[in-house]
């Protein structure tokens, strides 16, 4: 009853966007779709929500097919588009209202649904949706996505470009409105908000790599992983990158993420190599792989 | 029907607020009407006039003078060889030289003939044209007082009355604009231009503007109707075509003058229907492109074709054969045709019928298309 994906393929011109996505996404469940931009999340989205037809492969949301029981869809999903579509001509109050009036209903009827929302963003109810904040929109947008009840909810990266702040907030809001019973299906490039997705697909170039939950995806990563720090962090970067045995270094906030090839290795190799090349204050301690680690594994 | 209505409120709501759009919608096609009426003239008038009098008798001054009474000449100079005349042709300072030669009066009086040179500048041919049966008007004028005057002394009295020089003159009387006031044709015709360029660019750009914001998308996957999106997006624009007719009608009575012979519900009955072309043509372009400028020039190409082959500034008689029958498929045609025949002529519906069933049936292949080609999923 949630959403099934079966051997989905699309394709544009030249692009192959989706080659064979095959998921399932249980009722009541917060799924993400975790990738890279031009992954073809957002054809995924337009596939689910009857924008586009797939070139192969079944779907259906909610029980429905996509492309049989489109109308079915179309009443009972709501979809918020990456970039904010509501009229930015009309006021918040307004856009509210159209919404739910094109879904036939009212703003009333469903106000408990939307109330936590919406409230944040009520003081301004007529002030044009145009002029308002970037965080504030995004209430908005989810606000009108709600507002006819749907049971399965599509969110086509709704944080990019918003800020930590508001996006943290946003994520609370995605919590409770899970508990009501909805469906959600998120997409985002970021990869820590994968980690409060009750289970989350990895996705590149129209395939998908893992799917798991995020703490059972890091579990893919074949290597034990380091932090390893020091006092010249470009220097520390091209050294590690020179390391004959390196398996894998990236860069990861103050720390370089380090994993090597062989089953026995010993950190006070590295450092003794490191030290070597003139670099001081080496610290070399283990630490967990990342959800981003895992990612840049599989995606190698 | 409830969501028709808000779509239509929605629509009006942003139409009312959107400040850039408001002066296009009633201000332009306002100063449009104004300005074209009085500009967009084919009577032709202030010719600039020289002559060359080589002659410098009373009677060749008769005739110089009578093109100084004309209200289409303004004379400018009087040269004193046609050399200097040429040259001044040649900067673009005269329009017409007439040459008067040598005796004209004493070769008139004598031979009863003489010949006159006129030069015209024909860069513009119809121009040239026109300005050539003025100047044969003024001459042929002056040509038969003359003979009157010349002859009569000449015929002995004892003849009789039977001998008098006679003449036949024609008495013109121009039906349904008896000033033949050039503006009592135009204005219908720059009404129909108002109404349609108006209402035919913002319909297609409305839908496709809804495309280029994304908001269409978001509609898209809503449970609404296509016929009531359809609705609801375009019959705002179809209440605005009534409005820019209205302005244009009280305008063109107020400024112009313009009589209205026939019934003005009539040409609000056609007008409605007239309309539902345009916005389905509207909406036909809005399919097709992705972006209201792309919108704007498919728009404006066919605006220019339709009115270019529409009849209101040139006759759809004269042009070739092609040309007339493909003018049967142009809209404004019929619009055009309907003012000039409801305002000027007093037509009656069933005068009307055979452009009403065109555009009946227009409207419904244009709209048929429009639909069938709107698809909610790309």
């Amino acid at each position: 009853m949630g959403i099934s994906v079966k051997h989905i393929s699309k394709s544009y011109k030249k692009v192959n966007a989706l080659k064979g996505i095959s998921f399932e996404v249980k009722p009541g469940e917060l799924f993400g779709l975790i990738g890279p931009d031009g992954a073809g999340k957002t054809t995924l989205f337009r596939i689910l929500t009857t924008l586009l037809f797939a070139d192969q492969g079944t779907a259906s949301v909610s029980g429905y097919d996509v492309v049989k029981d489109y109308k079915s869809i179309r009443n009972s999903v709501g979809y918020m588009p990456g970039r904010f579509s509501l009229y930015q001509d009309l006021t918040v109050a307004e856009n509210l209202e159209f919404f739910a009036t094109i879904f036939g209903t009212t703003v009333k009827e469903n106000y408990d649904l939307i109330k936590d929302i919406y409230i944040q963003i009520e003081p301004f109810k007529n002030r044009r949706a145009g002029k308002l904040s970037g965080g504030m929109k995004q209430k908005l947008a989810l606000s009108c996505a709600l507002i006819h009840k749907p049971k399965v909810l599509f969110l086509d990266e709704p944080t990019t470009g918003v800020d930590p702040v508001s996006r943290k907030e946003f994520w609370d809001m995605l919590k409770r409105l899970q508990q009501t019973g909805i469906t959600i299906l998120v997409s985002t490039p970021y990869m820590d908000e994968a980690a409060l997705c009750d289970r989350i697909a990895l996705i590149q170039d129209g395939k998908i790599l893992q799917i798991d939950t995020p703490q059972g995806i890091v579990k893919h990563y074949p290597k034990k992983i380091f932090n390893v720090q020091a006092d010249n962090m470009y220097e520390l970067i091209n050294l590690l990158k020179d390391y004959a045995h390196q398996y894998s270094v990236y860069p990861f906030g103050e720390f370089v993420h380090y994993s090597d090839k062989r089953a026995d290795f010993n950190t006070a190799d590295l450092q003794s190599y490191l030290t070597e090349k003139g670099l001081k204050d080496i610290a070399i301690e283990t630490t967990k792989a990342t959800i981003e680690d895992t990612f840049m594994e599989l995606a190698k | 029907m409830k969501t028709i209505r808000y779509i239509i409120q929605k629509e009006f709501k942003q139409i009312f607020r959107n400040k850039g759009m408001l002066p296009i919608i009633f201000v332009l096609p306002l100063l449009q009407l104004v300005i074209l009426s009085n500009a967009a003239t084919f009577e032709i008038k202030n010719i600039k006039f020289s002559y060359i009098d080589n002659d410098n008798t009373s009677f060749s001054r008769a005739l110089i003078d009578k093109f100084e009474a004309s209200t289409y000449f303004n004379v400018v100079s009087n040269f004193p060889s046609e050399k200097i005349a040429s040259s001044a042709m040649l900067k673009g300072d005269v329009d017409v030289i007439l040459e008067i030669p040598n005796n004209f009066e004493r070769d008139l009086v004598k031979d009863k003939k003489t010949n006159l040179s006129v030069i015209i500048n024909a860069i513009d041919g119809a121009t040239a044209g026109v300005e050539n049966v003025y100047i044969n008007q003024i001459v042929q004028g002056f040509n038969k007082n003359a003979l009157v005057e010349l002859m009569q002394p000449s015929v002995p009295i004892a003849i009789g009355i039977t001998n008098k020089p006679k003449s036949i003159s024609s008495i013109t009387s121009f039906w349904y604009n008896e000033t033949l006031n050039y503006k009592t044709f135009m204005v219908p015709g720059i009404l129909v231009l108002l109404v349609t360029m108006i209402t035919l660019f913002l319909a297609g750009m409305n839908i496709v503007r809804e495309k280029e914001i994304g908001t269409l998308e978001q509609i898209n996957v809503t449970p609404i109707k296509k016929h009531q999106f359809i609705i609801g997006k375009l019959f705002p624009f179809w209440i605005i075509g009534f409005g820019l007719l209205t302005i244009g009608l009280i305008i063109s009575k107020v400024i112009f003058d313009t009589p209205i012979v026939g019934s003005l519900g009539l040409i609000y009955f056609y007008t409605a229907f007239y309309l539902l072309v345009i916005l389905g043509m509207g909406l036909f372009i809005s399919n097709f492109t992705d972006t209201q400028q792309q919108a704007m020039f498919i728009a404006w190409f066919f605006v220019v074709i339709f009115i270019l082959m529409s009849g209101l500034f040139t006759p759809i008689e004269s042009m070739p054969m092609w040309a007339q029958y493909l003018t049967e498929f142009n809209p404004i045609k019929y619009f055009v045709e309907v003012m000039r025949m409801v305002m000027l002529k007093g037509a009656d519906f069933t005068d009307i019928l055979p452009q009403l069933l065109k555009t009946l049936g227009y409207a419904i292949i244009m709209n048929g298309l429009a639909v069938w080609s709107y698809k909610k999923t790309s």
